[in-house]
């Protein structure tokens, strides 16, 4: 348990430096950085006209579908993993389980493809 | 104070903070912000009890994929947050409630909290699992073969949540004018264009 978490203690380090560091240079940002702010300074910047509309907008939902689409591969992805690192010690069953998973998936990724759900038209 | 235990402190305190802000922050972007800090703490955490794979699962999968979704449905709501707000205290009463709910089970769930037979609290995930050098090794000498119908059944609902993301989202455009490449490419000049010899004076 110890030694384990000596290994992680490096990560631990960079994590404090890079928080440390943004903190930095938020505040010297803050503190050193000349503030002259008038209305049309802080305004929205658009090409010099004025701001047709909202930051927030609807977009398409096909990129949903394709961020739904990236998570689901990443999560088999996730299941591969142990999978591929215990390889050497895995029974037939445990094997041809993964095989029969990939299968499932395999077929979902052709109905993906022959529905065209990755073209971008 | 050790190195783990002001460690885990951090990470604690930055996890029920981040969860804190996710709630309580008036732009819904900021609180998907808040929520993946708390994810990345919680990582952390598992971090701390051994648990290696899942921290790097967490970091993967929830801030990485899922937190960027979640960021795509605050941004495709396109809600009126400030009327949202002035609606909030109509609910307020039934908010409560729910609230007061979920208190009650987490107190009955803590109330009858007991360890399984045989796993000592301090034991890491690959002890319990039996065997294995490290922690992804020993999920996978269990995973496939004594918990077969659990990871085939995930299997399945991957699969029916991508079949599902596809029917409910994918409209073809057929008005939509794309560049064909083959077709461009076999076009022929011998059939696309037409030579006509026209006689002075009498046009076609």
């Amino acid at each position: 348990m110890e030694d384990i978490l000596r290994e992680y203690l490096p990560i631990l380090v960079f994590l404090a430096i890079a928080i440390a560091l943004g903190i930095v240079l938020i505040l010297a940002a803050v503190i050193v950085a000349p503030k002259d702010g008038d209305p049309e300074k802080l305004s929205a910047y658009e090409c010099g006209f004025n701001a047709f509309d909202d930051a927030r907008m609807k977009f398409d939902v096909r990129f949903y579908l394709v961020s739904i689409l990236f998570i689901i591969f990443d999560l088999e992805i996730a299941f591969l993993f142990p999978w591929a690192v215990a390889f050497g010690d895995l029974s037939d069953v445990a094997f041809w389980s993964m095989m029969v998973f990939l299968v499932v998936l395999t077929a979902g990724f052709a109905y993906e493809w022959k529905k065209g759900a990755m073209d971008w038209e | 104070m050790s190195v783990q235990v002001f460690a885990f402190y951090l990470f604690a305190i930055t996890c029920i903070s981040g969860g804190l802000f996710t709630v309580i922050s008036r732009n819904p972007v900021h609180s998907v912000l808040w929520l993946i800090l708390s994810f990345l703490s919680a990582a952390g955490l598992f971090v701390l009890l051994g648990a290696e794979f899942v921290a790097m699962l967490l970091i993967i999968v929830y801030v990485g994929a899922v937190a960027v979704l979640f960021l795509f449905v605050v941004m495709m709501l396109d809600v009126d947050f400030a009327e949202l707000k002035a609606e909030m205290a109509r609910y307020m009463p039934l908010a409560l409630l729910i609230g007061v709910v979920i208190l009650m089970q987490l107190a009955m769930a803590l109330g009858v909290w007991e360890t399984a037979e045989g796993v000592a609290l301090a034991d890491r995930p690959d002890a319990i699992a039996g065997g294995g050098e490290h922690n992804t090794d020993a999920l996978g000498r269990v995973l496939y073969d004594k918990y077969f119908l659990l990871f085939q059944l995930a299997g399945l609902i991957l699969l029916v949540a991508m079949v599902g993301a596809i029917v409910l989202t994918l409209r073809h455009r057929t008005y939509v004018k794309r560049q064909d490449v083959l077709a461009q490419m076999y076009r022929d000049p011998a059939t696309a264009l037409e030579l006509k010899d026209i006689k002075p004076g009498q046009g076609l």
